[in-house]
Parts: structure tokens; sequence; C-alpha cells
């Protein structure tokens, strides 16, 4: 049951933030498929200034661990800039730009990690190993029944995603900025009237998902593959996207069904292994968060309102 | 033209031609680019760019190669490049019918390994004989793509579910559950494949000699070239053509017309569907003879480049998954002659799709100039 609780988080929240990226570039009306390319360059940046770094320290220091992270959001925004440019400034169609970005994201990384490993490191690899991240246990409070499991073995990524993500939810539902973002996706053209640039509350809204994502990336680097490589990719960000159409593009119902998702996979390999199956039936396991995602959206995708501009070109001139 | 324009632009104006020819010369030149910023990563590495390249058509045996192991030459590289040359164009087709309904089918990919896999399981490990298992093979193969097709138009349709998140979680659920059946009951030990099809059911004629070379006979393409043709018939001169046109344009001004939306959803699905499906048996049951677990093919996911790429146009396609098969199918070649990564293949493709995405950018700002 612990175990359920615990794996369950760590692979929620980082899909929760990547999620909560995902509604900030929607809800300004950039639709965002690009999201699991954005967590996997992440992913590559972070790990890549991890290996880089672990040299000029001790082998238990925690310092390569937290310049990954901010690696991994810098390289997430970075990357980000090109789904920005192709949506924002060349207009073109944003689902395909989302695909186009997501399948450049797998070729480059995949070059890049074998070809780096090759030419710095000097090795023939395609991964960058990283290991797990360390873990801490709130003394007292874990020892709570049934409850004590959600502060058992936190990963320190877990902390600022939840920190991040309530930044991320005052600036989206209480300043001048989130209610701009907010009626971009809904109607532009009013934002536009009321002296607002829709391109630059759009852009920086594309940047903010890059940045989230990339940070989701590298919190999955470090904890479910504990290396970067291209098994990054097995759909991490589509799971977010579902879940934040599932969650309505609004936070908290977000958080719901990335925790939802989170528990029918943590409990499906805990059935798994105390049932004592075969290992090819975690294949099945693996299925559940999909199976639950196309089902949860068979029943409630009529009630789902999407941003009423999502995926549409602002046009100045139209209205 | 105005006065002020820069010779630049003016050179770009009259390099891509009044709009007429812009269906042509807007892809070449995304192509152009790519291969030029592909050039500039080779030269990164310290490499030829230019040999590079030429490698790339030597492995798909365009160019000669400089000497041939027995039993081969330029013309069995040939063949074997059609043989991967098959299920893309099978898969850009399908992309491409969904994409004139205005539908994005990104789950070709999923379509193709199911329909691989029940069609293996059914015809392959039959034991019918070839004249029976061929046809069925195809039949199989385009029913069970068309029913996963079928179902992403239905549940657009009828739930109002986007067919890109449906499409990918039916991609995983194909992937996870088709690996677990394989791993359980019909894994070959030795090669951690599926067990391999029998001679009778592939759609490749395998190592057939021919004079004093041995080559691989894809049947499909013949195939695949008629779909094409036929395609373009049925979407450019049939009613069914023009109303997943009209649909895709503008849905409420099809609705408005009198139009059964939610029927041409579908049906432009289940088209989409049986030509993914064709593109999974030539690819399981044609290019390769099994199927591996946990793992799902680019083709599917290249095949939306392809078709970006000939702006949806069935006959450009044939030229344009010319090319991207040349580029994936040569990077093998490429690798062992000038020991660059194979990867920098999917990186020039990806290219070539970024490119290809600007292309309405492109349009309008010769337009403008």
């Amino acid at each position: 049951m612990e175990r359920i609780i615990i794996d369950g988080l760590a692979f929620s929240l980082p899909l929760f933030i990547m999620a909560i990226g995902g509604i900030y570039s929607e809800k300004s009306g950039v639709t965002n498929l690009a999201l699991e390319g954005l967590q996997g360059v992440g992913a590559f940046t972070g790990a890549l200034a991890a290996v880089l770094a672990a040299g000029s320290f001790a082998s238990d220091s925690q310092v390569p661990y937290y310049l990954a992270m901010a690696f991994a959001v810098a390289g997430g925004v970075l990357y980000s800039l090109l789904h920005a440019l192709l949506c924002i400034r060349f207009k073109a169609n944003q689902v395909i730009s989302g695909v186009v970005i997501n399948i450049l994201a797998m070729a480059l990384t995949a070059f890049l990690t074998k070809n780096l490993n090759r030419t710095v490191f000097g090795a023939a690899s395609d991964k960058f190993v990283l290991g797990v991240s360390a873990k801490y246990t709130v003394p007292g409070l874990s020892q709570l029944p049934v409850l004590g499991a959600v502060f058992k073995d936190i990963y320190p990524f877990e902390i600022i995603i939840l920190v991040v993500a309530v930044v991320a939810w005052y600036v989206m539902y209480r300043t001048r900025y989130g209610m701009n973002l907010r009626a971009c996706g809904d109607n532009p053209h009013a934002v536009d009237a009321a002296g607002v640039d829709v391109g630059r509350v759009r852009l920086i809204a594309v940047m903010v998902s890059g940045g989230l994502s990339g940070l989701a990336g590298i919190s999955f680097a470090y904890s479910i593959s504990a290396n970067f490589s291209s098994s990054i990719y097995v759909g991490y960000g589509y799971l977010a996207i579902a879940a934040l159409i599932f969650g309505n593009w609004t936070i908290l119902p977000t958080l719901g069904s990335c925790l939802l998702f989170g528990f029918a996979r943590s409990g499906g390999y805990y059935l798994v292994q105390k049932l004592q199956m075969p290992s090819s039936y975690s294949d099945l396991v693996m299925t559940l968060p999909y199976v639950v995602t196309l089902l949860l959206l068979i029943f409630f995708s009529r009630y789902n309102r999407s941003p009423r501009a999502l995926g549409e070109i602002y046009d100045k001139g139209k209205r | 033209m105005r006065k002020n324009s820069h010779p630049f632009k003016r050179g770009i104006v009259k390099l891509l031609g009044s709009e007429r020819y812009q269906a042509v010369t807007v892809p070449l030149f995304a192509i152009f680019l790519s291969l030029l910023a592909g050039a500039a990563v080779i030269l990164l590495q310290g490499k030829n760019p230019l040999i590079a390249y030429q490698n790339l058509l030597q492995g798909s045996g365009l160019l000669p190669k400089a000497s041939y192991a027995g039993y081969k030459s330029i013309l069995t590289d040939f063949t074997s490049f059609m043989n991967a040359w098959t299920p893309m164009l099978f898969a850009s087709l399908a992309v491409t019918v969904a994409l004139r309904a205005g539908l994005f089918n990104i789950g070709v990919s999923g379509q193709m390994l199911t329909a691989g896999f029940i069609t293996t399981l059914t015809v392959g490990y039959s034991g019918l004989a070839a004249p029976v298992a061929k046809p069925l093979v195809l039949i199989v193969g385009i029913l069970v793509g068309a029913c996963v097709g079928g179902l992403i138009g239905w549940l657009k349709h009828r739930f109002n579910i986007n067919e890109v998140v449906s499409s990918i979680m039916i991609n995983y659920i194909a992937q996870y559950v088709i690996s677990f059946f394989i791993n359980t009951y019909y894994v070959n030990p030795v090669s951690r494949q599926s067990a391999a099809v029998s001679r009778a059911a592939r759609l490749t004629l395998m190592d057939t000699p021919v004079g004093n070379l041995k080559m691989d006979i894809p049947l499909g393409i013949i195939l695949a070239l008629i779909a094409a043709v036929f395609i373009r018939f049925l979407l450019d001169r049939t009613t069914f053509g023009y109303e997943i046109k009209s649909v895709g344009t503008s849905r409420n001004a099809a609705r408005y017309a009198g139009i059964n939306v939610g029927r041409n959803v579908v049906m432009s699905m289940v088209v989409s569907g049986a030509l993914a499906g064709l593109a999974g048996v030539t690819y399981y049951l044609g290019y390769f003879g099994s199927i591996q677990p946990r793992v799902l093919s680019t083709t599917g996911f290249d095949a939306i480049a392809v078709s970006l790429l000939a702006n949806s146009n069935p006959i450009g396609i044939i030229f344009s998954s010319f090319l991207v098969t040349v580029i994936s199918k040569g990077s093998t070649y490429m690798n062992s002659a000038s020991g660059l990564e194979s990867e920098i293949a999917s990186v020039i493709t990806g290219l070539i799709l970024l490119f290809s995405g600007c292309g309405e950018f492109i349009r309008h700002k010769v337009k403008s100039f």
C-alpha cells in the first residue's frame, strides 16, 4: 500500500507540472502537442549538464542534481521558442508544429547523445547515466497510518514541483497576466483591444510550458529511468495532455487526473508483484493509464469546453 | 512588385515562381533548406556532406557502391529499397486521407502494428498455400486497419474525443498488449521477436534467385503505386472526396450544405485506417517477417512528414515518400561508409518536416514581397 502511494506520487507530480505547462499554453490559445518533445529536450540538457558537472563535485554532492534541474528548465524554454516561432510568428498549423517538434526532438536528442558520448566522453553509448536522486523522509509525519506514506521517500523534485505549481496557480488565477492569458485563449481580439500584445502573452505562455515540461522531463529521468536515453519518449507528454483535457483546462482538477494516472500505474505494478505474475504481465499493466484515459474521455469529453480560440492563428484584421 | 524590393527577395520570388508552381517549388525549397542544415551538421563533425549524401543514394541502390558482396548488386539494393518504400507510401496515403477531412491521424503506427499482428496470427501462422495466403493477408490487413481507424473516427464523432489524443492512447495500448501476447505465446527465444511468418504469407519474395543475383522482390509496391493513383481519383474526382474535403475545410459550412459530417469523419478514418493496415502488412509481413515487441515503428510518424511535404497530394506523395525512404534506408550504409551516426538521417527528416511546416509562411511571404 505504501509503495503505491510513494511511486504514484513520484509519477503524478512530474506529469502534473507538465500538464500545468500545457494549460498555460492552451489557455493562451496555442495548442501544445509539443510537450512530449519539450520534456525530452529538457531532460537531455539537464542530464548533459549533470554528466558534465559530475566530475567537478564529490560523488555524493547534490549540486549536479539541482544544476540539472536548472538546465532542464532552460533547455525546455529554449526549445519551446521553436514552437512559439512556428505557431505565433510563422502562423503554422499548431497541431502539425507540435508533432514536428516532437519528431525533431527525438531525432536530435538521440543523435546528440550518441555523438557527445563518442566525442566528449569517448564511450559508445546512447544514454547519459544519472542514477536515482536521493530521497528524504519526514520524521514523525511519516509514521502516520496510511497517509504517512505521503511523507516517506520523497524525491526533492516533488517539493520543487509543488512549490512551482502553487506559484503557477497564483499567477494564472490571481494576477493581471494570468487574466490576460486566459482571455487570449477565449477572445484574443478583446485582449488586443484592451491594448495588450496577444503575441507576447502567448509567447510567454509557450515558454512557461517549455520550462515546466523540462522540469518534468528531468524528474522522470532522475526517478523512473535513472538515465537519459530515448526511453524518455514513452508518451508522458501525451499523457499530460490527456490529463489536462480531462481536467477541463483548469489546474486543480488536472491534479486529480494526474493522481489518478499515477495511482493506476503504481497500483497495477503492485498487483503484478503481489500476485507473482510473470514479468511480461507488466506490459498489460503499462496500458492502464492509457485505458483509463480513453474510458474517462468517453464519459467526460462532451462536458469539456476547450478555450474558444484554441488552435486558431491570431489574425488582427479578422474580427 | 514594389519599387524598393530587395534584390534577394526578388531572387526568391523568381526562384519560387508563380502561385501555380509553388505547390512544387515550396516543398523543394524546404528540402533544399533542410539538406543545407543537415550538411552544416555533417560539416561540424569534420565529414564531407557531399560524400555523406552520396552514401545515402548508394545505400538505396540509386548509385553504384564501390564493391558488392556475393549475389548483390545495385539492382538488389534497389529492390530492397523498394521493399522499405512500400509501407512508407501506404502510411503516407493514410495520413493524407485523414488530413483532407481535417483529421490528424497520428495513430498510423498503431494501426499498422495491430493489422500486422492480427494478420500474422490468422494468416502468417496458418500454413495456407501462397495463392490463398497472400491475398488473404491483404484483406485481413485492410479490415483490421479499417476497424481501428474507424474506431478513432467514431470516438471523435460520438464522444467528441480529440482524434490526436485517442489515437495516441490506442498506439500505446496496442503496443503493450501486443508485446504481452508476443512475449507470452509467440516469441522466438533466439531473436526475441515474434516467430517468423510462413514464406507463403510473406508479401515480399525474399532472396529470390534472378540470374546470378539474389533479390528481395516486394510485390506490394505495385499495389502501393496503384493505391496512390486510386486515392487521387477518390479524393479529387468523387463525391466522397468532395464531401470529406468540405468537412475538412469547414465543418459548419459542410453541415449547412447538407453533408453528413459525422458519417464523413468516420468514413475518412475508415479509409485512412485501411491504408494504414496495408502499410502494416507490407511492413510486418513484407519488409520484416516478424514483429519486435514493445516497439512502434517510426514509419507512421515519418509518414506525416511525407504527407506534409507533398501538400497532401497523393501523386506528390510518391515522390516525397521516395525521398524520405532514401534518407532513412541509405543511412545504414552512410553509417558504415562515412562513420556518421545513422541518427543524422532522422534529424534531416525532422528538419524537412520543420521547414515544410513553414511552407504556408514561405508562400505568404513570397506573396507579400
